[in-house]
């Protein structure tokens, strides 16, 4: 085939397009994966009972701030590298920021906590649920963000898809929030933090199964 | 960055459904990807005769992904980005190292212009063959002999709008062959 042919035969009929779809695709599915991850965890799991105490609506406060701050940094990187050429005009090192700023206040109340505690304040009462129930309510979220960022043509695959599984971890861990007993930022560090990172390598693992073009 | 400018007007009207202006862009752009990828496939050792493919799959990519461009940002390391991904990609799949692929600055993509009379090895016809057949007429009628939609569709007996479809289907499975065609 000629290259010119292609050419002649690409450029007749050239449609409009809407070059801001494909972002709008991907706020769409998170907040889908917002809305589902909610739904499991209300109805599956059931919210906390004692919202109505000061003590349990802080750390719910502290814990969606840590999560909702990780779901906003990460897709404001997310929808620049779902273009061809994102990787080259962002890095997204700040979304490190909410981790950095959890374990500080984490390292503190360890510091001033007797060292007799420690196991306590870190694996709470729950810990495992923690582990097991952020990752599998991430898959919701995952799952539609990738559908979204399929559409469009990222070219750093491994960022892309760490990057839509740090959106996905960090709407599951937003929505686990509101059920979650456990008040102590070392737990909130280790089991939010922790499992927010899985969600994240899984992401950079499989994104480039899941995105190529 | 005179090119920069000039290629990102054109852009910027083909994306508003401007024919001229995308055939000029995509004629601008071949001789440009000819010439990176020429001289990329040299120093990773596979043969000149793969670098025609690696430009229409690019021009492909180019037209079908057009939406994926921001309009704020330049357009050189949109297309770049484009021409390296498609290029690691045919190294990955003819089982290259793609160690060689250096990260080039993106403006080498526009430092120089090849626009020697090209053909890639891939057979277009036979690739026509392969498609159903609505999906063929309203590509050949439309792409091919430059019938307007409104003709095609009186000559093959479809509605324009079927027509219409059928031309966008047919060219993302033609997009799909042709990138299963360069594997070999």
């Amino acid at each position: 085939m000629k290259t010119n042919e292609l050419i002649s035969m690409l450029s007749s009929q050239v449609d409009p397009v809407d070059t801001r779809e494909v972002v709008r695709n991907v706020r769409i599915a998170i907040l889908v994966g917002a809305a589902a991850s909610l739904l499991a965890v209300v109805f599956v799991l059931g919210v906390r009972t004692d919202l109505n105490e000061i003590h349990a609506q802080v750390f719910l406060i502290a814990k969606l701030a840590f999560s909702l701050s990780v779901v906003i940094l990460a897709s404001h990187y997310l929808v620049k590298y779902i273009r061809p050429g994102g990787e080259f005009r962002v890095r997204f090192a700040l979304t490190v920021l909410p981790f950095l700023a959890i374990m500080i206040i984490a390292a503190i109340s360890l510091a001033t906590a007797p060292r007799s505690h420690w196991e306590t304040i870190v694996f709470g009462s729950y810990w495992l649920e923690c582990l097991i129930a952020i990752p599998t309510v991430a898959v919701v979220p995952f799952a539609a963000i990738m559908s979204a960022v399929r559409l469009a043509a990222p070219t750093d695959l491994v960022r892309t898809g760490a990057l839509a599984g740090l959106v996905a971890g960090g709407v599951s861990a937003t929505a686990y929030a509101l059920h979650c007993m456990d008040d102590l930022f070392p737990f909130i560090a280790l089991w939010y933090g922790g499992t927010i990172v899985l969600c994240t390598v899984a992401g950079a693992v499989l994104g480039p199964k899941l995105l190529h073009w | 960055m005179t090119k920069e400018f000039d290629l990102k007007a054109l852009m910027t009207a083909s994306l508003q459904g401007d024919s001229n202006a995308h055939r000029s862009l995509l004629t601008a752009l071949s001789g440009h990807l000819r010439s990176y990828y020429k001289s990329r496939l040299l120093r990773s050792g596979r043969p000149a005769e793969e670098t025609e493919d690696l430009v229409q799959e690019a021009l492909i990519v180019i037209h079908t992904q057009r939406h994926t461009y921001d309009p704020e940002q330049p357009l050189t390391p949109w297309v770049y980005a484009i021409a390296r991904y498609k290029l690691i990609d045919h190294l990955r799949r003819t089982r290259t190292t793609t160690a060689d692929v250096p990260l080039d600055n993106a403006e080498y993509i526009l430092a120089s212009d090849d626009n020697a009379a090209a053909e890639s090895q891939l057979d277009l016809a036979k690739l026509f063959e392969r498609l159903p057949e609505r999906m063929r007429l309203s590509l050949q009628y439309v792409k091919l002999d430059g019938l307007s939609v409104a003709e095609a569709a009186d000559r093959s007996g479809m509605s324009p709008s079927a027509v219409k479809v059928n031309i966008h289907r047919g060219l993302k499975i033609l997009t799909a062959l042709i990138a299963r065609e360069t594997k070999a």
